[in-house]
């Protein structure tokens, strides 16, 4: 069982540099094919400062920080034992290539269901301009399977 | 790119569907370093394996930027205000999914006016392998 003292855990803050090069790599990966995400004179006539990062782009802050990982080695919990549960964002203004953001998460709850056999990590992440306003407000929850617990309470 | 209309839209209207190619290994290679999610669950077959999966399967956070891609080309990204999602199956590789979403309703918060979108990721079968809601703002 995950410890619930993490509950309330703030992970280190991760500075993210939006990059143009990314930005056209994930477009690609996702079969983008709208000219706003791939060209920067279509960016403009949009009406953005240049490219835009896409709804939900900005996770890759935290994987390219090792925050994910440290996070669950702090936990103890294997990686191939989790899944995605959830994910929400709600957008306060956009985010483009040369922005450089900053990610401040912590870990706002841990639950288990199905007599441990499944636990829940929520963990709330406030994603901030170079002036620290807020951009954008995540929530993601991740899933633990623990098969040995379902058998124990089967 | 127009924003949807107040006037010009209604409850239960369905948004255009996008319907993807089927997801390939190269689909998953590719995501992995763009979004920098490296878990080898969904890379390396041996791993996978290794961890009771019969094969590696796709991100979660593969099937939410298809749907981000679904909203963004019903309105601009900057009238996005909100989008969620619960990941209900693992969708493996092959899988030939279709992004889905209609008006569930529509609602006035603070000077705009919101469509509260009932949206979804299925495969071929019918089977729900995202569900969630996105607000967007209308004109």
């Amino acid at each position: 069982m995950i410890d619930t003292r993490h509950i309330g855990l703030q992970l280190p803050v991760v500075t993210f540099e939006v990059e143009k090069g990314r930005l056209r790599f994930f477009a690609e990966a996702i079969g983008e094919t709208r000219p706003e995400y791939l060209d920067e004179e279509a960016a403009r006539a949009a009406g953005y400062r240049s490219l835009p990062a896409p709804s939900t782009f900005l996770m890759g802050a935290d994987f390219d920080a090792g925050t994910t990982t440290t996070l669950l080695e702090t936990l103890g919990v294997p990686i191939e034992r989790i899944l995605h549960g959830e994910q929400s964002f709600t957008y306060h203004a956009p985010v483009c290539a040369g922005d450089v953001v900053s990610v401040e998460a912590r870990i706002s709850d841990i639950y288990s269901k199905k007599g441990g056999a499944l636990e829940f990590i929520v963990k709330d992440s406030l994603i901030r301009d170079a002036q620290g306003k807020t951009v954008v407000e995540a929530r993601g929850i991740l899933v633990v399977r623990n098969p040995q617990e379902q058998e124990k309470s089967a | 790119m127009k924003i949807p209309h107040r006037d010009e839209v209604s409850v239960g209207q369905e948004l255009p569907p996008l319907k993807l190619p089927p997801i390939t290994r190269t689909t998953l290679a590719l995501f992995a370093g763009a979004s920098g999610d490296h878990n080898p669950v969904h890379i390396d077959i041996d791993f996978a394996r290794a961890a009771g999966m019969p094969d590696v399967f796709a991100h979660g956070m593969l099937s939410m930027a298809y749907l981000g891609r679904f909203l963004t080309q019903w309105a601009p990204q900057t009238h996005l205000r909100h989008f969620s999602v619960r990941f209900a199956a693992i969708t493996p590789v092959g899988a030939r999914l279709t992004c889905t979403g209609k008006i569930a309703e529509l609602t006035e918060h603070g000077n705009e006016t919101l469509a509260r979108l009932e949206i979804g990721v299925i495969d071929d079968k019918g089977e729900v392998k995202l569900a969630g809601e996105a607000l967007v703002a209308l004109a």
